[in-house]
């Protein structure tokens, strides 16, 4: 084989690689956490400003932990989604208000439509934090052991929620 | 009206290129001299019509047309005429237009200063350029087109990203891009060659002056990027191995090797394939880096907003170009002919490391951009490489690089005795490794790496001094006249090397000796920093013409006596929202003085950070050394070749001619 | 009497609550040691908003909130390790500035260094092989001629 080719092999490796690369995102961080125990937290609650909120009372149930708030742009895109979604009763979606403002949120929900059983505030983004959110809407499945099964990064889409979502909350409900 | 008259030019543009990429080439296969003959004046068409359109998007920015897309996107009535203009490769359509502008500036020219050129190889170089211009156009036309009209017509602009807002935007893109895109007279002279079959030392003759001059605006426009990043983005960082940096740097470092190598091929009819391969690399990774900052496969600062359509027409031209330029290679190259014999220590072997050292650099760089790209797409993971890898990396590659700087120019073409070297550098070796070590432990601070930084810088000075004393040595004529008898090529390499070595100790200093401090001020209260005491004068609120800022001043003295006072804002650009810090800087020969306001706190004080930068403008003034070297350089070809016919020699070469 | 003890009085409160003396700007975090922990650690992660910067660097509010999670660790007395190990837990590898070496990463770190090394034995192999090439023969006056006139067109 001649040397001369060399250089030209190479290069069309390269090609492959960024030709791959085009349908790649690499400004996503995926989470280590998958497949280990969701963190633990106990926030103050924004739907009852009573109660708190604990993933340990969402044992033995699959469910959406959506880390939301009312300034995030992409939020208002999963939105209507999430709405619909609820309504159906197909999984318990649980919001996390990120850094937020309670009266926007409360406000926000009024208008758009409120999709969650549950809402727990998390004012200063520790939680946050604790599960490697990098930038809200960001959203965990987590199942009935309390292992994150999956992370969505980015509002869900409907194709996300078809050929991600559903069939894997489908076969942790089942378990 | 007029911005359709621009996207009709551009059309016409293309078919000119299509006829420009085609007929010359064929004519030059077949010996037609009429097909050949046409090159030159559709490159001249060429350059009109693209001139045109770029005009008329120029006038669509000045006269503040919203109803065209890209004016709107990148527009704003508040915004400075200045920057009007200069937002017209603000965005990812029209910087290709720019680009598409300049290679045809460059197509242009060749066709203007190619008279002693073979009318074939003329003909081919024009046409490998026209080519590449319709690939550019094409590009545009389909899927990047910045005439495209906003129906219904915004009613303002969004205006044009902050961080643009600068006459740094009116420079760097366009000096950047003229390097980028000289490089492909470089390619097109290589594939000519390639195709022509004629590669001896006239070719590389003749593609040298082209060569330097890109070569000279690639390091302009880097000087350029790294000097406005660091009086803009506030904290004081010069370079950050951003992919689009590296995109720019990678060029740079294979087109040196590409210069040095050109050098050998013209003198020493040696490393033709060499030549010919690291000019088909130098534009390769242009394009490349065209490819990196529009299709979002890497994250960078700088990236334009990415579309996947984009990314795949680039892809595929860079499968074209470059993939064609190397298949070409490999068959061609076994007849491109080896060149002369030399031995294990010479000159020769020296430029070759030199390349060898150049290249890896160059594909090092390569290799920690792409990574994480590699390790994502093989579903490895996700990893982030930046400046600690190529920090670590690349001063251990550059290190002998640096070190054959001082021995190659000395050495002797095709034999050199290295016993004899070593007893010629002797003493510049003991004075540099002297200095290494006394001077950092005088400046307070000595460390491997500081040692070795200017070990290598002082190492070059005292080398090329020893040179130039051994050059100059001469009895009977006057100082100035024996300068003058030694061409101006050996002085562009003197200075150029010394811009090298004075960009070494700008960035060891730098590196080794510069601090920072992050306080809290109230007026009147007074940080101490390198000596130094700043006193914070206030914030007094401004209003610009497209924002507003808070506005800090800072007194600057030393033992008592008031040195300069430092302005820094916190600036709001009222379209955008966007906030945007402007630093206040007392730059020096010696040390840059630099301050940045931060954050109103609680209690009316303000978060200040100050910056202690010693010898950072040597930095810029290595490269602007480099860059003078390389003009020197070029000017010496002209020259001669003007004077050529009035030599009182008789046309011959001297002695210093044959040699430089 | 009374008012005019008490009018000195608000006079010398007055006076003592100017500041004459130019006072020291006082350093934005309080305490030292800890900071230069936070700004050894902030400079060797990554921020994933503005993925190109360290911690140290970027202005966007997730880095912000970070280095405060860092510098309140540090206020703990836990080590690098431990705090770099807490974000990579939470972020994975990509949080690292550094890209750590690993089986996949060996070839980004050796890459280098093996192609300087190959690159060097190349040289070195062509160097000898040019050694035992014929010589070129010395040129004739018939060409000299003709290389000054090509190079002096």
């Amino acid at each position: 084989m001649k040397r001369a080719l060399l250089p030209l092999i190479i290069f069309l490796v390269v090609v492959g690689f960024l030709f791959k690369g085009l349908f790649l995102n690499p400004r996503e961080v995926p989470s280590p956490l998958v497949g280990k125990p969701a963190p633990q937290f106990s926030l103050v609650r924004l739907d009852a400003a009573e109660k708190t909120f604990s993933p340990k009372e969402m044992l033995g149930k699959v469910w959406l932990l959506n880390a939301w708030a009312s300034w995030c742009a992409a939020c208002k895109d999963e939105h209507p989604l999430l709405v619909e979604l609820s309504k159906s009763d197909f999984v318990p979606i649980v919001g996390l208000d990120y850094k937020d403002n309670n009266q926007d949120a409360q406000q926000w929900l009024d208008q758009a439509g409120n999709p969650y059983t549950i809402n727990a505030v998390d004012a200063d983004g520790r939680v946050g934090i604790d599960y490697g959110v990098y930038g809200v809407p960001e959203t965990y499945v987590i199942d009935k052991k309390g292992m994150i099964a999956y992370k969505q990064i980015g509002p869900i889409t409907m194709e996300a929620l078809r050929d991600k979502i559903a069939p894997l909350v489908k076969q942790l409900q089942a378990q | 009206m007029i911005p359709e008259i621009g996207h009709f030019s551009l059309i016409l543009a293309l078919l000119v290129a299509l006829t420009l990429g085609s007929l010359p080439i064929i004519g030059a296969a077949r010996g037609n001299v009429a097909w050949m003959g046409l090159a030159r004046p559709l490159a001249r068409v060429q350059f009109l019509l693209i001139a045109f359109a770029f005009i008329c998007l120029a006038y669509a920015f000045a006269t503040k047309d919203y109803s065209v897309m890209y004016v709107a996107s990148n527009s704003n009535s508040q915004l400075p005429i200045q920057f009007r203009i200069a937002a017209v490769w603000g965005g990812h359509e029209g910087s290709l237009l720019l680009w598409a502008l300049i290679l045809s500036v460059w197509t242009v020219a060749v066709s203007a200063f190619s008279k002693h050129l073979p009318d074939d190889m003329r003909a081919r170089i024009l046409g490998v350029m026209g080519l590449i211009s319709v690939g550019f156009l094409l590009f545009m036309l389909m899927v990047s087109n910045p005439f495209d009209r906003l129906i219904p017509a915004a009613l303002d602009g969004r205006d044009l990203n902050p961080l643009l807002q600068d006459p740094g935007m009116i420079f760097h893109p366009p000096m950047l891009y003229m390097g980028y895109v000289g490089f492909s007279v470089a390619f097109a002279f290589a594939i000519a060659a390639l195709i022509g079959g004629q590669l001896d030392a006239a070719w590389a003759r003749w593609s040298r002056p082209w060569t330097t001059l890109a070569w000279v605006f690639l390091t302009l426009g880097i000087l350029g990027g790294s000097n406005w990043a660091y009086y803009e983005l506030g904290w004081g960082g010069w370079w950050f191995w951003d992919a689009v940096e590296n995109a720019s740097f990678m060029p740079w470092l294979v087109g040196t090797a590409l210069i040095h190598s050109l050098a050998v091929t013209e003198k020493r009819g040696s490393f033709k394939a060499w030549t010919v391969l690291l000019a088909i690399c130098a534009f390769s990774l242009s394009l490349l880096g065209t490819f990196l900052v529009r299709s979002g496969v890497l994250t960078s600062v700088h990236a334009f907003a990415t579309d996947p359509r984009r990314g795949v027409f680039i892809l595929a031209f860079l499968v074209i170009v470059i993939g064609g330029s190397l298949a070409l290679f490999a068959w061609r190259a076994p007849t491109v002919g080896r060149g002369g014999k030399f031995s294990v220590v010479s000159r020769e072997s020296f430029l070759l490391a030199n390349n060898v050292l150049l290249a890896v650099a160059a594909i090092s760089v390569l290799l920690g951009t792409l990574y994480p790209l590699f390790l994502d797409a093989l579903n490895y993971g996700k990893i982030s490489v930046g400046p600690p890898y190529f920090d670590a990396v690349f001063a251990p590659l550059m290190t002998p690089a640096l070190f054959l700087m001082g021995v190659g120019p000395i050495a002797s073409w095709k034999n050199a005795s290295l016993p004899e070297l070593a007893i010629r550098l002797r003493w510049a070796f003991g004075v540099s490794i002297a200095t290494a070590i006394l001077l950092p432990l005088w400046l307070g601070n000595l460390t491997p790496m500081i040692g070795l930084g200017l070990f290598l810088a002082f190492w070059i000075i005292a080398t090329t001094f020893n040179m130039v004393r051994h050059r100059l040595r001469g009895v009977g004529q006057s100082l100035a006249s024996r300068i003058k008898a030694v061409p101006r090529a050996w002085w562009g390499m003197v200075i150029a090397h010394l811009g090298i070595a004075v960009f070494t100790i700008g960035v060891t200093v730098v590196k080794g000796f510069e601090s920072e401090t992050a306080v809290r001020m109230l007026p009147g209260d007074v940080a101490h920093l390198a000596g130094f005491d700043f006193t914070f004068i206030g914030v007094d609120e401004i209003q610009g013409p497209n924002y507003t800022a808070n506005r800090g001043q800072i007194r600057v003295s030393k033992n008592g006596v008031e040195r300069t006072v430092l302005q820094t804002e916190k600036r709001l650009y009222t379209v955008t929202n966007m906030p945007m810090t402007e630093a206040g800087i007392s730059p020096a020969v010696i040390h840059d003085l630099y301050a940045s306001l931060g954050e109103p706190l609680s209690d009316g004080a303000w978060s200040i950070r100050i910056y202690h930068k010693p010898m950072v403008e040597w930095i810029w003034a290595g490269c602007a050394l480099m860059a003078l070297g390389g003009l020197l350089a070029l000017s010496d070809k002209r020259y001669r070749m003007k004077k050529r016919n009035k030599s009182s020699n008789n046309g011959e070469l001297t002695e210093d001619e044959v040699t430089a | 009497m009374l008012n005019k003890l008490l009018h000195l009085f608000v006079a010398s409160l007055l006076i003592c609550s100017l500041n004459v003396v130019a006072q020291d700007a006082r350093p934005l975090q309080d305490n030292a040691a800890v900071e230069v922990q936070v700004q050894r650690l902030s400079s060797q992660l990554r921020c994933l908003v503005c993925q190109n910067q360290t911690l140290a660097d970027s202005h966007a509010e997730l880095a912000q909130d970070l280095v405060q999670e860092i510098r309140e660790m540090a206020a703990k007395g836990m080590s690098d390790q431990e705090i770099i190990d807490y974000l990579v837990a939470r972020y994975g590898d990509f949080v690292r500035y550094r890209p750590p070496l690993k089986a996949s990463t060996v070839l980004l770190w050796l890459g280098p260094f093996a192609l300087l090394l190959i690159g060097g034995f190349g040289l070195f192999l062509q160097l000898r092989r040019r050694q035992t090439m014929a010589g070129d023969a010395p040129l004739t006056e018939e060409e000299v001629r003709k290389v000054r006139e090509l190079l002096n067109k």
